[in-house]
């Protein structure tokens, strides 16, 4: 273990040599943000390799609009909000989901298929299912939305803001500003989407795109393999998790998302609007769709006061360099999504990291 | 707090919500010097003898889990309070709140496992109350117990006895309970390796006192918040540090399984037969195979040691030798979301 770790160690040199400066490699995906803190992986790396904590926290990257609209469906009476547990401490404008579970409505479900259930055991209620996430969920909120269909469950409505990785990653690499010099990319998305589809990454913005799965062997071997192609300019997809991720993807979960969503434009806290990252009902299932059926109006909004969330998930800042960070927003008075979801980059850094930093 | 705050969950969770809950709102209400040491149990002087005296409510779903039920939980939980203090426990009260509608079977094996629970510990209850409210008004059935035992002579256990160079031993693999119910909760697909280490630690407590007497500084069972709590709080007690090693803190492989598919961090994992026992450095080899040698301590482990620190915080060394801090788990872990 230590002479792969030390493997690693001559590759980052080597990159750093290469391009003259400190490197940086954005990881996509928010549980690799959180085990390389839990592994100590940021301690045991030399000071030249940065590692950017990217937009891959489902919540972190949901905008404020959408949460504002959640939280006035959670008013309702006539409603019962099924939704994934990270969701309910995010901050809205008016309160949390959280400080309303005394209302008896908001259940928390670990998966769209309990959302489904809730549809059927309450059948007086309408069910909204607060469907967030990457290509990982969005499959199953696709299998939830034709199987009302088919059973013909009238109460269950979805609220779709699913997101796509792909076109965040090209939007981040056409900022002008940006500091990305290559990609640690999600493992759980590459399963389902293909390790194929960072391609058109690789060919047109030159930049190493490596698929890690989460153990932090893996994650290293990553960061030495990135490192390699850094140190030769030799920029290619590669997968250090090939046991589970195939070059062209799960091809069913693909087609059930094609056959039920359209990719349309939508926002991205913190990115702002991205062409074709949001997927949205088709107008077949039009009678499921909360924004059709329950008058939710879902307009972009600005991020709270203060919040730096936005440029943390673009790799701009590190946490501690929000003003707010360990001051007014902590895990138990969150001021962002960051702080709140446990994928989050400003959790993980709060959490984890020690405290003589923190005051930095 | 202010006036218009309400209760949240995450005011139950174990963590730094409830921490605030009882210093800001609770303890000034009957502010007295033996609460406000808000130790496991309160130890109070009757004639010539030290008693220790604790109680704690018991809300689990669901009721009946691998490994145990709220039953035994209630026996066991209160047993471990006293006997982590250094206290032989003598006798319980057991309380309880009952949802009407509960099945009458229901209610006879909760009291059948309570009462083996208690026999298998030599400790009869000896007293209780019952009531029942409306459906809706509770959910199923809560208990509340409450316990008093005989402090050991030899025992000398409290935080200033903690001093660096002291060993920290944890009696076997954590967060066996808090996993198990969530995976049982959640429907997973373990669910049925995974056993909830609900049981005493009044025997390993007893002999490790017996036999050591004093080299064994602290005990505490990581119950709520699991081993990070009680780490954490042994360092802000103390204001030392404290050094674990990650490859030395046994653990289950299903349950890590677990805690890795829902994204939790297994240091903060509920456990309800577990205790982490702080002693002397000369004498932890002999406290690790006491422990050993015990019904409920045979996977137990030195994980780690106090250490002077210029700021008391609690450090993992992991499996690839970085570093990170452990601390308070703040409020209820949410499951994420891929
Ligand atoms: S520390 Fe809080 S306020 Fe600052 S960026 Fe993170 S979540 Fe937003």
């Amino acid at each position: 273990m230590l002479e792969r770790i030390n493997r690693a160690y001559i590759q980052i040199a080597r990159a750093q040599k290469s391009l003259g400066r400190k490197i940086n490699i954005m990881e996509v995906c928010g549980t690799h943000t959180v085990n390389v803190f839990r592994a100590g992986l940021r301690d045991a790396f030399p000071e030249g390799m940065r590692l950017l904590s990217g937009p891959g926290c489902p919540v972190c990257i949901t905008d404020q609009g959408y949460i504002d609209a959640v939280l006035s469906l959670a008013d309702r009476d006539d409603c019962i909000i099924a939704t994934y547990g990270d969701m309910i401490r995010v901050p809205g404008r008016n309160g949390s989901l959280e400080q309303r579970t005394n209302r008896g409505n908001i259940k928390i479900v670990l998966s769209a298929e309990d959302a489904l259930k809730l549809a059927k055991q309450n059948p007086d209620k309408k069910i909204v299912f607060v469907a967030i996430g990457f290509e990982t969920t969005a499959p199953a909120t696709a299998v939830i939305a034709n199987e009302a269909i088919e059973q013909g469950i009238k109460n269950l409505f979805i609220f779709s803001n699913h997101k796509l990785v792909i076109p965040a990653m090209k939007a981040l690499l056409s900022e002008k500003n940006h500091k990305i010099d290559a990609f640690m990319c999600p493992g759980h998305v590459s399963v389902i989407i293909g390790s194929d589809a960072y391609k058109p990454i690789v060919e047109q913005f030159k930049r190493p795109c490596v698929v890690a799965g989460f153990e932090p062997m893996q994650i290293v071997e990553a960061i030495s393999e990135i490192c390699r192609q850094l140190a030769d300019n030799t920029p290619a997809v590669d997968s250090v998790y090939p046991a589970a991720v195939t070059a062209a993807g799960n091809k069913t979960a693909q087609k059930i998302i094609e056959e039920t969503f359209d990719a349309v434009d939508g926002c991205w806290r913190g990115l702002g609007n991205i062409d074709k990252s949001t997927l949205k009902l088709k107008g077949k299932f039009s009678e499921l769709d909360a924004e059709k059926q329950l008058g939710v109006k879902f307009i972009h909004e600005e991020d709270l006061t203060g919040c730096q969330c936005g440029q943390v998930l673009c790799g701009l800042m590190d946490p501690p360099d929000c003003g707010l960070f360990a001051k007014s927003c902590t895990p138990d008075t969150p001021v962002g999504p960051c702080m709140v979801s446990s994928e989050g980059a400003c959790a993980a850094w709060f959490k984890y990291t020690r405290r003589k930093r923190r005051n930095q | 707090m202010t006036a218009g705050d309400k209760i949240l969950l995450a005011h139950g969770g174990g963590g730094r919500l409830t921490d605030e809950l009882i210093h800001s709102v609770i303890l000034p209400a009957f502010e007295n010097q033996t609460l406000n040491k808000l130790t496991d149990s309160a130890e109070i002087r009757l004639g010539k003898d030290n008693i220790c005296f604790t109680t704690d409510s018991y809300v689990v779903k669901p009721l009946f889990f691998n490994g145990g039920d709220i039953g035994k939980l209630a026996v066991c939980g209160t047993i471990n309070d006293l006997a982590v203090a250094g206290a032989k426990p003598v006798a319980l009260s057991l309380s309880l709140i009952i949802e009407e509608g509960l099945e009458i079977s229901i209610l006879k094996k909760i009291l059948a496992s309570a009462a083996q629970a208690a026999k298998e510990e030599n400790i009869s209850i000896v007293c209780g109350d019952t009531k029942v409210v409306e459906a809706g008004s509770a959910d199923k059935i809560f208990i509340n117990t409450s316990g008093v035992g005989l402090k050991l002579s030899k025992a000398e256990v409290g935080f200033e006895k903690i001093a660096a160079g002291d060993k920290i031993i944890v009696s076997g693999t954590i967060g066996d309970h808090g996993m198990t119910i969530m995976s049982q909760r959640e429907g997973m697909k373990f669910e049925s390796e995974m056993k909830s280490d609900c049981g005493s630690v009044a025997q390993i407590c007893a002999k490790e006192i017996e036999v050591l007497d004093s080299d064994i500084k602290f005990m505490r069972d990581p119950t709520r918040g699991g081993l990070a709590a009680t780490l954490s709080e042994i360092s802000d007690q103390t204001d030392l540090g404290i050094e674990i090693q990650e490859t030395q803190i046994p653990v289950n492989p299903t349950t890590q399984a677990a805690a890795d598919m829902l994204g939790f961090d297994i240091l903060n994992i509920a456990n309800e037969g577990k205790v982490v026992i702080v002693v002397s450095g000369q004498k932890a080899d002999e406290c690790l195979e006491i422990c050993k040698s015990c019904q409920n301590g045979k996977d137990a482990a030195i994980i780690g040691q106090i250490v002077k620190s210029s700021e008391p915080l609690v450090e993992l060394i992991t499996m690839i030798k970085g570093r990170r801090i452990v601390q308070m788990p703040y409020g209820r872990e949410l499951p994420r979301i891929c």
